[in-house]
């Protein structure tokens, strides 16, 4: 498997996390997924990129096009270095929510995407990885 | 700041979103909605979400938060036009709108508003008194 392309976004204001969207729906649009599909990516982009800014005082979105033919997939990279999350499956259930949002914000986005991996200890920041197959 | 335009027409309030908005501005909308429902005494509020690309849970959240004010203020929302692989991505994100009407055009949404509203009269009307709505009841056609 090879990454074909690559481009990091900040994450640091509102109007950047709007911007990561619109970069994930275009390329998405680019690699010809279907528009269910581009939907669900910058859906769960929009999730995660709110998170990251959030819950995580702001951070990064890193997009690479996955090359394994005969299959091309988008995977997205969030990354800050806020407190953390210290008990990650119960971050992931349906309804938590520590903020002002509807707690569906990680779970859901898992169920939008083939892929997804996150990774946060206390004090250490979170890494959310998701990826889409076309 | 930036704001989405709310117009008013007769005794609904219509607002088109036809931008991407970031969370403060969705914010606005649901502040700036309430106080012109308070503001105007509007029956119903119309809003089209045609040009969303997407709906996540912060916008799902405004939306519902909207519809459970301006039904506090005695005003009925619907929400109209969400294109289909919004409809499909919001499902599975897990969120159902709960309490927000929508129906699938303006035209089909402006007859839902026109439509709860005669029914409210009619039962202020036969009612008679606001005694009997004081403890609800009162969900339009519901």
């Amino acid at each position: 498997m090879t990454v074909s392309r690559s481009d990091v976004r900040p994450i640091r204001t509102e109007a950047e996390v709007v911007a990561a969207r619109q970069a994930v729906r275009s390329w998405a649009v680019e690699m010809k997924f279907s528009l269910i599909d581009q939907t669900k990516l910058v859906t769960a982009a929009s999730e995660l990129a709110r998170n990251a800014l959030n819950y995580g005082g702001g951070g990064q979105m890193r997009m690479e096009i996955l090359e394994r033919s005969p299959r091309q997939g988008l995977r997205l990279t969030f990354e800050d270095q806020g407190p953390g999350i210290a008990d990650v499956e119960q971050a992931l259930r349906d309804g938590f929510t520590t903020g002002s949002g509807m707690g569906l914000g990680l779970g859901g986005s898992r169920r939008l995407v083939d892929e997804f991996e996150i990774h946060s200890a206390p004090g250490e920041g979170t890494r959310v990885t998701v990826v889409k197959w076309r | 700041m930036e704001r989405i335009p709310i117009l008013k027409m007769g005794r609904f309030l219509l607002v088109t979103i036809q931008v991407d908005m970031h969370d403060q501005l969705a914010l606005a909308l649901q502040d700036d909605l309430t106080s012109q429902i308070a503001r105007t005494g509007a029956r119903g509020v119309l809003i089209d979400i045609s040009s969303l690309e997407i709906v996540d849970s912060f916008i799902g959240r405004v939306l519902a938060n909207i519809a459970s004010m301006s039904r506090i203020l005695d005003a009925e929302t619907v929400v109209v036009g969400m294109q289909p692989a919004v409809a499909i991505t919001l499902v599975e994100l897990g969120l159902s709108l709960p309490g927000v009407r929508t129906a699938l055009n303006v035209e089909r949404g402006m007859e839902l508003l026109h439509a709860s509203l005669r029914a409210a009269e009619l039962e202020e009307y036969d009612g008679g008194g606001e005694e009997d709505d004081a403890f609800g009841g009162h969900d339009g056609l519901s």
